[in-house]
């Protein structure tokens, strides 16, 4: 047994030595701390999942994650941050649905195409949330205010031309109103925008069903559909906006890891396998079912394709809402 | 009272106050290292707390929390630059203390009125989060205009040379603010093309810049030999602290209230608070020609007020979810993972843990008693360093927090060009507290005059029409008219008399 061990141990010095000699450069990726980008704030929901990936990323390759939030400019600086460092898998991010947005807007040319895509992991629908007291009960009832009296009931939720106000400005364009019969009145995000609903601000969010949750709980706030195909699994009492009104629109948020284009081959290979590891974690799914975010897995091509096809249908419907330039 | 027993020896427990004695220094050190935040702490904190049970986790955030905001005061104090946003508002009054050798009072004055801020701030959140917290939610982007409205007219009063000097450095501050996309209509402003600065400029490089670069700058253009700074022990620092306390009881109830009700407001934290504080406590003293030369009054109540709006951010995070500032934000996403769902109904589901929470804030804030006074003795050394060596020292530190704030060396490029801003103002008799309110509040300011414009269609009788934004503009307008009323009136009184 002895000797086994011996010779067993030699080989792998062998090996190693080999491994040395033939890539004297290139040793097994990653051998330094990697840099994990958020483009948004700390607190929010990009900040929470990507510290959550960052966390057991580290556990899995071995080497610390350092989660860096690089802000504003709604979203362009953090984007672009990731799309132009080194692609060597030692900086990598989350990117967002806004990245098949902001070249709409003419805010960047930057698009989902300029990045390797390694994983995507959360989707969340939008909502449609009112204030407890108000005399909507129903989506259709809310449509037919507004209808009633375009221009007079605002909504909130998000910046100008945010997923938020898509959402809303996209269901009106859908439901035959002007996109913006319900004027949008900008706000620095999810939760300031639900100050304003729940101080009397504004009559309507539309911003995803999760962000609403603690409102929701407390009762301040009635959630009236959810712009989905199918109702969620941590919140099936909340109708979709087609059983209510038959309008076929549904509008969502989305989240995945992301390295800059150019990333070698066994370099994306490692970071996908990871990812998929942290993705079916047990730690990963009880974060975000005890959340409440929305769990979605696609890599590579599939996840190339999921950034293409949402960057189609949301220029149309930027289009559509009057929010491209 | 059987919850709150469970809920002391939750909190009671060995690993508990381990974990927060080890937070107690962390916070210590990142809240004395500028550009630093308590936010940047708190979130380096997060991948620790996941692997503790929900108390050791809240009450490692709320110590460093704590521990940090006081430690901004440290640097701020002895080589004017402030550790953290929230000790910006005093900055300059306790480097002057340092520069005429008190810098021993300027710190234990600030360490005694952190701790009391700090309790008075959780005694507000235990006895009245559910109150205050309906309170704070009425708040609409109304109420908020008028809010930075008042707080800009802190400029005025803080400002130490001419009032139209420090209403140009306002208007210079208000105008950095600016800088970037803009949040309502989503367009960028004056960046040129630059990606970097569509973020804006970034507050913390800009208060490095203006507080600590120009500062440099000043000592290296001087031409004569710089007054050696004067000799000083700190030793004692409670020493001499009965009568600044006694004679500012007022200031420091006064304080604590500002801290507490501006911090419940979601958006407005501590940094905001220190600076209203500041401003009252000018407005109101006996020695207004004072403040701004080393008086100790005005860190009275600015002290109180930053600590006391540290537990008031909770309320409203704790209550509906809403964050009250960065912090709560993200402490928010901690409750969540905890399975404390914030919400009304976290007071029935796990008492026991909210009561813990609270009990956090008061060990926390009895702990920075001692722990401040160890971290006061171990900052003197700093003074003792000659001032050559120690101007490329404190450089080199506002290289490093400059950039670490955002992981880019533009941050840095921001604070160079402010720092010089800063000292052509400060050569030509421009004060820079002004400015650095108006970067703090132009934002605010902004967003939420346009929000309420798009809600009221225009009308400027919205700002008006909700009882509460009704009385704050009718005070803000008031406050405003005050000095113009007395002009007219003195001028009446002259032109009286001369006839």
């Amino acid at each position: 047994m002895k000797h086994l061990g011996f010779s067993a141990r030699f080989a792998g010095m062998a090996l190693a030595a080999l491994a040395l000699i033939t890539s004297p450069s290139h040793a097994e990726y990653p051998e330094r701390p990697i840099t994990l980008i958020v483009p948004w704030g700390a607190g929010g929901g990009t900040d929470a999942t990507g510290r959550m990936i960052g966390n057991l990323l580290q556990a899995e390759l071995g080497q610390p994650v350092n989660v860096v939030n690089r802000t504003g400019g709604s979203g362009v600086v953090g984007h672009s941050a990731i799309a132009t460092s080194k692609p060597d898998g030692y900086t990598i991010g989350v990117v967002t649905v806004e990245i098949g947005m902001m070249h709409w807007a003419g805010l960047t040319e930057l698009t989902g195409a300029d990045y390797t895509p390694i994983a995507l992991y959360n989707f969340d629908p939008a909502g449609l949330h009112v204030r407890a007291d108000s005399p909507w009960k129903t989506a259709q009832d809310l449509l037919d205010a507004v209808k009633a009296n375009p221009g007079e009931h605002k909504g909130s939720g998000t910046g100008q031309g945010g997923i938020w106000h898509l959402a809303l400005a996209g269901m009106l364009n859908d439901a035959g109103l002007a996109a913006n019969a319900a004027p949008w009145v900008p706000s620095q995000g999810a939760a300031s925008g639900l100050q304003e609903l729940v101080s009397g601000g504004v009559d309507v969010v539309s911003c995803s069903v999760v962000e609403a949750a603690a409102l929701l709980e407390a009762g301040r706030v009635r959630s009236l559909a959810v712009m989905a195909d199918e109702t969620l699994g941590a919140f099936p009492d909340i109708p979709t906006l087609k059983n209510e009104t038959g309008l076929s629109w549904t509008n969502s948020a989305w989240r995945g890891v992301a390295a800059p284009k150019g990333l070698p081959d066994d370099v994306k290979a490692k970071l996908t396998a990871a990812m998929e590891k942290v993705y079916n974690s047990q730690e990963f799914q009880t974060f975000m079912n005890g959340r409440g975010f929305g769990l979605i897995y696609k890599s590579g091509d599939d996840f190339a394709k999921w950034m293409s096809d949402s960057d189609e249908s949301l220029g149309a419907a930027m289009k559509a809402a009057g929010l491209a330039k | 009272m059987d919850i709150f027993l469970q809920a002391l020896f939750l909190i009671l427990d060995p690993y508990v106050l381990g974990v927060m004695f080890l937070a107690a220094l962390f916070g210590l050190f990142v809240g004395a290292i500028p550009g630093l935040t308590a936010t940047m702490a708190t979130a380096l904190l997060i991948p620790f707390t996941f692997f503790m049970d929900p108390v050791p986790a809240i009450a490692a955030i709320v110590t460093t929390v704590a521990m940090a905001i006081f430690a901004g005061d440290i640097p701020g104090a002895l080589l004017r630059i402030p550790g953290t946003p929230a000790s910006a508002a005093y900055c300059d009054e306790a480097f002057a203390m340092t520069q005429r050798g008190e810098a021993e009072k300027a710190l234990g004055t600030g360490l005694v009125c952190a701790v009391i801020g700090g309790v008075m701030g959780a005694i507000v959140l235990s006895v009245a989060a559910p109150s205050l917290a309906e309170f704070a939610i009425q708040f609409s982007s109304f109420e908020y205009f008028w809010l930075a409205c008042l707080g800009l007219s802190c400029a005025v009063v803080i400002s130490t040379s001419s009032t139209v000097k420090g209403f140009v450095s306002l208007l210079i501050g208000l105008f950095i603010a600016t800088i970037g996309i803009d949040v309502t209509a989503g367009y960028p402003r004056f960046n040129f093309g630059n990606v970097e600065l569509m973020a804006g400029v970034s507050f913390i490089p800009a208060m490095i810049g203006m507080f600590a670069v120009s500062e440099v700058l000043r000592y290296v253009a001087s031409t004569h030999t710089p007054l050696p700074m004067p000799q000083q022990k700190i030793g004692n620092v409670f020493r001499g602290l009965g009568p600044i306390l006694s004679r500012y009881k007022v200031n420091i109830a006064r304080g604590g209230a500002i801290g507490a009700i501006v911090g419940v407001l979601p958006g407005a934290g501590a940094d905001i608070a220190a600076w209203i504080a500041y401003a009252v406590s000018k407005k109101t003293s006996k020695q207004p020609e004072k403040f701004g030369t080393g008086h100790v009054e005005g860190l009275a109540d600015a002290g109180t007020a930053n600590n006391a709006g540290l537990a008031g951010a909770w309320v409203p995070a704790i209550v509906f979810g809403i964050p009250g500032d960065s912090i709560t934000a993200i402490v928010i996403g901690v409750l969540y993972m905890k399975g404390m769902n914030p919400g009304p109904t976290v007071f029935m589901n796990n008492p026991q843990l909210i009561y813990a929470v609270f009990i956090a804030f008061f060990v926390a804030n009895l702990a920075l008693l001692f722990l401040g006074f160890v971290a006061i003795r171990m900052s003197r050394q700093m003074l003792r360093i000659p001032r050559k060596i120690l101007m490329p020292i404190i450089l080199m530190f506002c290289i490093v927090g400059a950039f670490a704030i955002n992981n880019t060396v533009f941050g840095v490029t921001i604070m160079l060009v402010l720092g010089v801003l800063a000292y052509i103002m400060e050569e030509n008799g421009f004060p820079i507290a002004p400015a650095i309110l108006g970067i703090v509040l132009g934002g605010m300011l902004e967003h939420n005059f346009v929000s309420s414009m798009i809600k009221a269609d225009g009308d400027f009788l919205g700002f008006f029409s909700r009882p509460i934004a009704a009385t704050l503009g009718v005070f803000v307008i008031i406050v405003w008219l005050i000095p113009l009323i007395s002009l007219m009136r003195r001028r009446l009184r002259a032109a009286v008399s001369t006839a």
